[in-house]
């Protein structure tokens, strides 16, 4: 049971100053490293602490903001080991409740087409675009064979950040068929809104337009953060992925691209959601399996 | 509702309060005024609530057209006031007519003016603050700096406002040097620079780049060698990435080992660069009045001095508090 606990190490705490104390449970990345900051984390949203401001559960590691007139972050880091004793030891049969979403993604897109072309001199290989680079250096034959790969099994939210409502996005297959690339040698100064990218092991959807460091390989019709919060699944929160969302990449064409476009400005769209259920012991002990299932939940 | 018309927008000026809270987990940072202390106090003069919103001016302050009767005070960086042309004192309530200008002038030593009003800038709240968060366009007077022009709204003041000539001793105003002490708590991913770069960071007297804004201020002066290490996995493979994290607001960055960043109050809430301690807090109100090519340099402290450091932030407003009261 306990056998997901012990691949990782005990939790490293740090004062970030007064304001914030920060966790890491792990220096590289697993999907038991986010499940265990997930668990922390809930667990310390439950105790409604008086001075805790912000939980910020994160990739591997976790951030807590603190008002430091009210609780003392030496205070915290000892409550937080405790729950890193309590909570923090997790059962792989405990289900996670949580649901799965459809987000359609333009590979190759012209928009970052445009900017990636802009912005070669900042790049790791100037001669070749985002996408031809990351299928090269991960082994696939083309970057059909790459986008298939990524819209195969759907990614976990396992942080939000960087800007308002930036899903950071973790795919849950086991690590040798993980992609990873490194970000931009220098970051970009601009970045389309919704453009779909990667680096490290994350997958994003960039909410704003801005600088950004991930490889571009294509944009996504919907927004994944709405200020006017004009689109009903944006009626309650101004960004739309929660932490251990699970989100599946679909690959679409032109027309359908277009399409959702249309809907979004009308203000009709609305994302293909499902209530599912995510128990960490079956997708660590067969992930084809419970992505299978995960994807016959969202498409039935 | 009563406006204030912005004559001249000056250089970059913002509503700003204490600060968004409650958003750092969908990635929003808290924004609100860089230099808190001189926010407050400037509030204290004006008769405001603590946390009221007021204009946070960046270089050279703005010039305003009051149309009513009000309180104002100018704190935080030192610069020359004019009413009607006429000089005026900052750090002193001014009691302003309606048709009368204030003009705040390009600053002399330091970097950001505050200009307190009573009654507050009455912009909308959102998400719980008027901060002005410009990256998004939220908050403050339509998610932007002022412009010339525009009509600012004001609140209504408090019954009791401090008289005209309300001042704050000199004592109780903060120092401007040309050279900031900064403190900073090591830590975070500081492991992964040498003992040697460590060391050279704390003894390095940094220069502010022009690149120094509220989202955060790059710093130049020396190079910093990470300890070598092949990568974690989901980090990238540049030496300088981790795998992405929560950055607080006031830590510190080296992207390529010879710009370090200090983060602020609009910055970016996480990334994949590894950090290597964090400014305290009180001292972002220092950090707020350091000026491109003024110089910072950073001094090593623990965890309890940052909180003392607070307390005793704390103790100087309620001595400013009574200076204001006995006036």
């Amino acid at each position: 049971m306990t056998a997901m606990e012990l691949q990782l190490p005990p939790a490293r705490y740090e004062f970030g100053g007064d304001e914030f104390v920060f966790v890491e449970i792990d220096r590289e990345m697993s999907l038991q490293a986010n499940l265990k900051a997930m668990a922390i984390t809930g667990a310390l949203r439950r105790e409604n602490i008086d001075g805790v401001i912000d939980i910020c559960p994160s990739n591997a590691s976790y951030l807590v903001r603190l008002d430091p007139d009210r609780l003392h972050p030496a205070d915290l880091v000892e409550e937080l080991r405790r729950l890193e004793r309590t909570a923090g030891v997790l059962d792989n049969d405990d289900a996670v409740q949580t649901r799965i979403v459809d987000v359609p993604v333009l590979f190759d897109d012209p928009w970052t087409r445009e900017t990636l072309m802009r912005f070669r001199d900042r790049h790791q290989d100037p001669e070749v675009t985002d996408l031809e680079y990351g299928a090269r250096i991960n082994g696939f034959p083309d970057v059909g064979s790459m986008i298939e790969s990524i819209t195969a099994a759907p990614f976990l939210v396992t942080m939000l950040g960087f800007v308002p409502g930036l899903p950071f996005c973790y795919q849950m297959v086991p690590r040798e068929r993980q992609i990873e690339v490194p970000k931009y040698v220098r970051p970009r100064t601009d970045t389309p809104e919704r453009a779909f990218g990667y680096g490290g092991a994350f997958a994003v959807v960039y909410p704003v337009r801005g600088a950004g460091g991930y490889q571009l390989f294509g944009i996504a019709p919907a927004p994944v953060f709405d200020l006017a919060q004009r689109l009903p699944d944006f009626a309650d929160d101004i960004a739309f992925p929660r932490p251990s969302d699970i989100l599946r990449y679909r690959a679409i064409d032109r027309d359908e691209y277009e399409r959702t476009r249309e809907e979004v400005e009308a203000g009709r769209f609305r994302y293909r959601i499902r209530e599912a259920e995510l128990v960490p012991g079956e997708l660590l002990a067969d992930p084809d399996a419970v992505n299978a299932r995960l994807l016959e939940v969202l498409y039935r | 509702m009563n406006t204030l018309n912005v004559r001249k927008s000056g250089l970059s000026t913002t509503v700003q309060d204490s600060g968004r809270d409650g958003q750092y987990a969908i990635g929003m940072p808290p924004s609100g005024a860089m230099d808190q202390y001189s926010l407050a106090v400037g509030n204290m003069l004006v008769g405001n609530p603590d946390g009221a919103a007021a204009l946070e001016a960046t270089y050279i302050g703005p010039e305003l057209e009051f149309t009513d009767s009000r309180s104002v005070a100018v704190t935080g960086a030192d610069v020359g006031v004019t009413v009607n042309d006429e000089p005026a004192q900052t750090w002193q309530t001014l009691r302003l007519s309606a048709g009368d200008v204030l003009a705040v002038q390009q600053v002399r030593a330091g970097a950001r003016p505050y200009i307190a009003i009573s009654g507050g800038v009455d912009v909308p709240l959102y998400l719980g603050s008027r901060s002005t968060y410009m990256l998004t366009g939220i908050g403050g007077f339509e998610g932007r700096a002022l412009a010339d022009g525009d009509r600012v709204p004001l609140g209504a003041p408090e019954s009791a406002v401090p008289p005209a000539g309300t001042e704050v001793p000199a004592e109780l105003r903060p120092e401007l040097p040309d050279s900031t002490v900064l403190r900073l708590v090591v830590g975070l991913c500081a492991y992964r620079l040498t003992e040697r770069a460590l060391e050279s960071f704390l003894d390095t007297e940094w220069k502010v780049t022009k690149d120094a804004d509220r989202v955060g201020y790059r710093l130049r002066g020396g190079s910093l060698e990470f300890v070598e290490r092949e990568q974690p996995f989901g980090a990238g493979s540049d030496q300088a990435n981790v795998v992405d994290l929560g950055y607080p607001v006031g830590s510190v960055q080296v992207p390529g080992g010879d710009e370090p960043i200090v983060l602020l109050n609009d910055a970016v809430t996480g990334g994949g660069y590894a950090t290597i301690g964090t400014v305290i807090s009180v001292d972002r109100d220092r950090m707020a009045q350091a000026r491109t090519g003024g110089s910072v340099h950073f001094e090593q402290v623990e965890i309890n001095a940052a909180v003392v450091a607070r307390q005793e932030r704390r103790a100087r407003l309620e001595k400013a508090r009574a200076a204001v009261a006995t006036a």
